[in-house]
């Protein structure tokens, strides 16, 4: 079971970054708003899980996307930092009870489900475009890029979960 | 001294969080500044393998357009040759070889981006094919970018759309040099700063590269003057200016050599040390 959960999160990790540099990188819808998928790994994590190694898990997943994207180490900082304020989210979300072994997030109520995404999804897409743009002069250009971006990052994870989880389990 | 460990073993988390982001941060910073020692960039095997492989399945979508903008620059290229009256004496293109100053290598776009504000792409050619750092690259209808790190088969070129990127322009009549540097709003429109106001400015006026700065041979298209305004007091004109080149889909490139760039570098660099 335990080789099996590292297994899921192995393919995961790689799919997820797959789909996000060669799909998702490319959208430019309406010039300039891409979606970002591959947080998901880290909203996805199990709940159980170490949380040093997600923390480093994050760090990698963000600097290899920083590195086909070219852009310093500006994902690496946004999910090093999702996946420090996780376990806070979680609480908030789905209150105490997640660190029962009872809760999984593809169980939950479906509106608990998208409150988790939207807050975390928000913390990262801020993180990220203000690091990238780097600059206080184009807040507005941050503030734009993180709501358009962010709905966008949220219908499509929401849908993945939807798709891609296993209820029966 | 136990304290001090339970501090440690309590805060672990945050303190593995803080040195992550820390390094993220660093690297970030670095990217955004010295441009030229990135850390983590494309130009490796992994992103650049993985990369070619798109661009080899990707390639084929847009091979009619690529195909029109390559056949419409060697029209304009033969058009050149024939009336320079070079055609017919194969001792000139011998010659020519000998005693060029520029030498140029094709390369072929596999990763663009330029909805960001700090942009690049990456090209499938890498040091083992002579590439340099610094050398320009432009496509068939103008410039491009810089070519700013390098793997043995891949190499990564920051693009004239990226926040950080300064070329030195002129104008095609007159010689009035500026610099031209992008405000990250629209991925045709670049701005063209310092340009005096002596300089007479009218739309449609054509922008070139200036052969100051060894990376790019003097006379590169650039663009043509879009709109421009100059406040009253201001000595010069803010200038915005449309790119010849389409950024959003580049693909076919060259690679511009100067063999007498570190000659001419080191020299500058001499009488600036005199200078200090």
């Amino acid at each position: 079971m335990w080789s099996n959960s590292v297994l899921v999160n192995i393919v995961r990790f790689i799919t997820l970054i797959l789909v996000q540099v060669l799909l998702l990188n490319h959208v430019n819808f309406l010039g300039y708003i891409n979606p970002y998928i591959y947080p998901l790994f880290i909203l996805i994590f199990p709940l159980k899980g170490n949380k040093g190694l997600l923390i480093f898990l994050s760090f990698i997943l963000g600097l290899t996307i920083d590195m086909f994207e070219d852009s310093g180490g500006v994902h690496a900082a946004a999910s090093v930092f999702i996946a420090w304020i996780r376990p806070v989210v979680l609480k908030y979300s789905f209150g105490v009870s997640y660190k029962l072994n009872t809760l999984k997030i593809s169980t939950a109520p479906l509106s608990k489900q998208i409150i988790y995404i939207i807050i975390m999804v928000f913390f990262h897409h801020m993180m990220l475009f203000s690091m990238e743009i780097f600059n206080v002069n184009h807040i507005l250009l941050i503030l734009k890029s993180t709501l358009f971006s962010g709905i966008f990052s949220t219908i499509i994870m929401v849908i993945s979960i939807l798709l891609f989880s296993r209820k029966n389990i | 001294m136990q304290q001090i460990i339970f501090f440690f073993v309590r805060n672990k988390y945050f303190l593995l969080f803080a040195l992550l982001f820390f390094i993220s941060f660093v690297l970030t910073i670095n990217s955004h500044t010295y441009h030229k020692s990135k850390v983590v960039t494309s130009a490796n095997f992994l992103s650049g393998g993985i990369y070619s492989i798109k661009s080899s399945i990707t390639d084929y979508f847009d091979l009619h357009q690529q195909n029109m903008t390559l056949t419409e620059e060697n029209n304009r290229l033969r058009t050149l040759l024939f009336n320079s009256g070079m055609m017919d004496s194969e001792m000139a293109l011998d010659s020519m070889v000998l005693d060029s100053n520029y030498t140029f290598v094709t390369a072929q776009v596999i990763n663009n981006s330029y909805s960001k504000t700090k942009n690049n792409l990456t090209l499938n050619r890498g040091s083992n094919d002579s590439l340099k750092i610094d050398m320009g690259v432009i496509s068939p209808q103008g410039v491009v970018g810089i070519v700013v790190s390098l793997s043995k088969n891949y190499a990564s070129v920051q693009s004239i759309l990226n926040s950080n990127s300064q070329v030195v322009a002129k104008f095609k009549k007159s010689n009035h040099f500026g610099t031209l540097v992008w405000d990250g709003k629209q991925p045709n429109i670049v701005q063209l700063i310092e340009i005096p106001r002596l300089a007479s400015v009218v739309l449609g006026d054509t922008i070139v590269t200036d052969g100051k700065s060894t990376i790019f041979p003097p006379g590169i298209m650039i663009g043509k003057v879009h709109n421009f305004d100059r406040n009253e007091g201001d000595d010069y004109y803010d200038i915005n200016i449309e790119l010849f080149t389409d950024m959003t889909s580049v693909k076919h490139v060259y690679l511009v050599s100067q063999r007498d760039a570190p000659e001419i570098k080191e020299l500058e660099k001499t009488v600036e040390d005199v200078e200090q």
